[in-house]
């Protein structure tokens, strides 16, 4: 781990490592990954942190490809104007969000705004309905019937939202999340 | 609020007027939906009027007032909307700012580190409880960003790095604001004199919680990479639902009890024994195949069964006054007193098995119900169950698997909502009574036939020793074992159909009652077994081994019902599809849940009944479940189909725990408990033969221990006063009662808290809305006038 030029230097991994939920072998390997997506002449240390990487290498991972919320995971972590780049420390804030270690307020905070699609800060009609249809599967014959579809976010609102203001906001959805012992084992992605 | 005039508002003229929140990306085209309306409400100024269209009708709350939809509303009450605390806590980094900004002026008052899980929930940045220097207005980012750093290089390195990484910022933030605060960290180097020697302290254990943290860590996922079975149980789970999924769940649970038990009882009795196997009186008769059916034969004298074990003390000192003929020379004399390991074994094996059900089970009971109203059962569905971590193969399964259990809740939930009238329910109890009276009644008919045989073959057991071979004979007793298995296989059935006539509204309640039915089958069949072994057979069996013989029965039994098990999958499950096949109907059997959980469970008590008298029981049952697995899956995958009836199976494995718990394991346990404390040892074989009862070893030994040191008589005391006097007992149940009483009471106290705080919040949320549509009008009126 010395400051050769395809190693990231003691400081900076050092800096990185208290900064986000990963170990130091974890960082080395995410700046591995995420060099590999990069043109053959940006892969020395300076550039890779410089570059941005579009999102659709992003999703050309194996661990994000069957996500049906790859999208909205690139456009949640990246800080570009247009959304539509990550750059490595954005790379590493998704996967630290996304490790063991990872506080549940923390995860919950992030799956709320991967699960906002219209970035509004709540979850209303709209939201849960592309929800739903995201993890019924992508086919025509795979998602629920409207009837169906009416009943289930009917039911989740009457279940989540306290203040019966017709929309689901953060505390409301971590007070849903915090009831399930579940969300911090699902919400994993390890590389 | 009729005094609109004084309503004094900075409303804001123009398009948009940029947000004094600014979030981490421009707002002006992140908010596509509000940027657009925005837009097209201020082309069109005055002309139209807006349409108000009614939200649909909400069953409870709400009343006549609602919260409209996007559209409904013109741009300043959008604009407004918009940057409501609630909604920009979600997406604005000031408001992360300001929000970590108070959690850390609160923490640097408390003057305590913080704990890692114990950040306070997303607190509305404007509900500020602190005093006025924090304030009220609304302050730039930049202002609220320096605040921030001039709080965080109040704390101490270790709470500074929580912080900052507990923050849901982007990293790129997070460094500068780390750089901001550690700059002035010079110019404070001379107030931490005082607080060197915390700083180092908290560094250490920093360290030591990072590394524990990792191996951990580490562990864990080794661990999940390990865990036995994952694939088959997605692939169960994707294909029928987690319905049969919690069976071979379970299925695994009770692997892991019998590995327990057989992790004690292999080094400590029977490795020991095996080391130091006793001289044999008994000639050795050849391997048959029979063996592996009755366990009688070439098992009857190996380290299999109870009559195999030695009553004295192994390998001691040569000096002793037994066996000194033969005195091979050992490299390690450490005595063993066998007698008493065998009963601390199973003392000790079934104490931990009992603690660990315990556990278990109240575990699974605090993960089902919870204080308070529902438990969002269809939230907690839509948005916790999708495993992040499944790679494209899998993804398919994982989409079936969740639309599947989404079709169950909805199910589930139209079934409540249609009742039936006074006439049905009378007729639905005559019903359920008489069917309840038939099956009670069967279960009592089977109890006396069982009975009665048990009786005729020990009476001409004697009688027909003389007249045929052994084989035969040995052959014979296969019957007792085989006329219960037929019944426990037959019975089921004539259950299922008294079931279909009675219809139950809930597809779960069935499953409960005929869970109930097979179970008292079962136990009064098994409770009748027993008192037939420890009377009868004892007595009858003076001379002789007993003990190895109930052993033996108890293998017999396991056998028997590990064949027809086989025997009912293979060919009951392929049989019924090859018929439906040729019939051309397109029904597949279904698993039936309920009948083969209580075949674990059953065979999971004659184990626990078995331990004493057979310690290679556990072993078996081993293998048993693995083989089971296995022929389950195939069967399962080729022949059935996923369940008609969409049913939840959330509480499915609490209840499959309890039940393993009260009538299996307590049974066996007062079974045991029996056995040790009243039943004579035979006199010929086994560890206890000079003793009058097993547990008569554990006081021998003690008044060994008492004759030896005189000091050890407190523990004589604690034996007498407390093991063999019942009064503390009483004393310990009345304490717990008291202890139960109280919890029951503080969990009622706290539910009816969370009913008054959700009233609160909707009351606070109809007051919102009030508002809201009260700043509609005022603009509307205002756009009219103007």
């Amino acid at each position: 781990m010395g400051s050769s030029t395809s190693h990231l230097s003691k400081e900076l991994l050092t800096e990185y490592q208290e900064l986000t939920f990963l170990t130091k072998q974890e960082i080395l390997l995410a700046h591995k990954r995420f060099s590999d997506l990069l043109p053959q002449e940006s892969r020395n240390v300076e550039d890779s942190l410089r570059v941005r990487v579009s999102t659709e290498q992003i999703l050309t991972l194996p661990e994000l490809k069957a996500n049906p919320f790859r999208e909205r995971i690139c456009r949640v972590f990246s800080t570009a104007p247009e959304r539509d780049s990550l750059s490595f420390e954005d790379f590493l804030d998704l996967f630290s969000v996304f490790s063991d270690a990872a506080t549940p307020e923390i995860k919950s905070h992030y799956a709320f705004r991967i699960f906002d699609f219209d970035d509004d800060g709540t979850l209303n009609k709209e939201d849960l309905k592309q929800l739903v249809n995201c993890l019924t599967g992508e086919g025509q014959d795979t998602q629920l019937s409207t009837s169906e579809m009416k009943q289930l976010i009917e039911n989740i609102l009457e279940e989540s939202d306290i203040d019966r203001d017709g929309t689901i906001n953060l505390s409301e959805f971590q007070h849903v999340i915090s009831r399930s012992p579940d969300f911090t084992s699902s919400f994993k992605i390890v590389l | 609020m009729a005094r609109s005039s004084s309503f004094i508002l900075p409303i804001p003229e123009g398009r948009e007027s940029p947000s004094p929140d600014l979030s981490p990306y421009d707002e002006s085209i992140v908010h596509d939906s509000f940027h657009q309306l925005i837009q097209e409400q201020s082309q069109r100024v005055e002309a139209e009027a807006l349409e108000l269209q009614e939200w649909p009708p909400r069953d409870k709350g709400g009343g006549s007032q609602s919260l409209r939809g996007p559209q409904e509303y013109c741009s300043a009450t959008l604009q407004i909307l918009a940057n409501m605390p609630s909604r920009t806590i979600g997406r604005s980094r000031g408001a992360i700012i300001s929000q970590y900004y108070n959690q850390t002026v609160r923490l640097r008052r408390k003057n305590s580190r913080p704990l890692l899980r114990d950040m306070s929930r997303s607190a509305r940045p404007s509900i500020r409880q602190y005093d006025l220097e924090l304030d009220l207005n609304p302050r730039e980012e930049e202002e609220k960003r320096s605040l921030l750093v001039k709080e965080l290089q109040g704390l101490t390195i270790t709470q500074r790095n929580h912080m900052l990484r507990d923050m849901p910022l982007s990293l790129t933030e997070k460094r500068c604001l780390r750089q901001d605060s550690c700059i002035h960290r010079g110019r404070q180097r001379h107030h931490q004199g005082s607080q060197t020697q915390l700083y180092c302290c908290s560094r250490l254990k920093y360290h030591c919680i990072i590394a524990f943290r990792s191996l951990w860590y580490g562990l864990l996922s080794g661990l999940h990479a390990l865990k036995p079975w994952r694939c088959h149980l997605k692939q169960i789970s994707g294909q029928f639902g987690s319905s049969v999924l919690s069976y071979f769940l379970f299925l695994k649970t009770l692997v892991s009890f019998n590995i327990l038990l057989l992790s004690l009882l292999l080094p400590f009795v029977v490795a020991v024994q095996v080391a130091f196997p006793p001289t044999s009186e008994f000639p050795v008769s050849s391997f048959t195949g029979l063996e592996l059916f009755t366990g009688a034969g070439r098992f009857t004298h190996t380290v299999m069964y109870y009559g195999y074990y030695s009553n004295f003390t192994l390998n001691q000192p040569c000096s002793s006054h037994q066996n000194s003929d033969h005195c091979p020379p050992r490299a390690v004399h450490l005595p063993y007193n066998m007698p008493l390991a065998y009963l601390f074994t199973i003392g000790i094996s079934f104490f931990i098995t009992c603690i660990t059900l315990v556990y278990s089970m109240s575990r699974s009971f605090g993960k089902s119900y919870q204080v308070g109203s529902t438990l969002g059962v269809h939230a907690i569905t839509v948005f916790c169950s999708w495993d992040y971590r499944v790679t494209q193969r899998w993804a398919s399964l994982q989409h079936d698997n969740i639309r599947t259990q989404l079709k169950e809740l909805l199910a589930e939930g139209q079934l409540k909502q249609h009742p039936r009238s006074v006439c049905g329910r009378l007729r639905q109890m005559t019903v359920l009574l008489l069917v309840w009276l038939l099956s009670l009644g069967s279960a009592l008919g089977c109890a006396i036939a069982v009975y009665s045989f048990s009786e005729f073959m020990h009476e001409n057991h004697e009688v027909r020793t003389q007249m045929i071979s052994e084989k035969l004979q040995e052959a014979s007793l296969l019957a007792l074992p085989l006329i219960v298995c037929i019944i426990s296989l037959v019975v089921p059935y004539l259950y299922n159909v008294l079931a279909s006539w009675e219809q139950h509204d809930s597809p779960v309640l069935e499953v409960y009652v005929a869970i109930c039915r097979n179970l008292i089958l079962k136990m009064v069949i098994l409770g009748l077994l027993c008192y037939h072994w420890m009377g009868r057979k004892v007595r009858s069996l003076e001379d002789q081994c007993w003990e190895t013989f109930v052993g033996q029965e108890l293998y017999r039994f396991m056998m028997m019902d590990f064949i027809f098990t086989l025997v009912d999958t293979l060919f009951g499950e392929l049989v019924w599809r090859l018929i439906t096949e040729r019939l051309k109907q397109d029904r597949k059997p279904e698993f039936d849940v309920a009948r083969n959980v209580l075949e674990l469970i059953y065979g999971q008590t004659l184990t626990w009944l078995g331990v004493l008298f057979s310690p290679l029981l556990p072993a078996i049952q081993l293998l048993k479940l693995l083989f089971l697995f296995y022929i389950k899956k195939i069967s399962l995958m080729a022949n059935c189909q996923a369940p008609r009836k969409p049913w939840r199976a959330s509480h499915m494995t609490t209840i499959f725990i309890t039940l393993l718990c009260f009538p299996s394991f307590l049974g066996a346990a007062i079974f045991l408990s029996y056995a040790i404390w009243h039943v004579r040892p035979s006199r010929t074989c086994g560890p206890f033969r000079t003793l009058n009862t097993i547990y008569e070893a554990g006081k021998v030994w003690i008044r060994h221990l008492e004759e030896a040191s005189p000091s050890v008589t407190w523990f004589t005391w604690i034996h007498q006063y407390l093991v063999e006097n019942t009064f503390f007992i009483f004393l310990v149940s009345a304490v717990l009662l008291a202890v139960i009483y109280f919890n029951i009471q503080v969990v009622k106290g706290q539910r009816k808290v969370i009913c008054l705080l959700k009233e609160q919040i909707s009351n606070e949320g109809e007051d919102k809305i009030f508002l809201i549509n009260k700043l509609h009008s005022l603009y509307e009126k205002r756009a009219t006038t103007s």
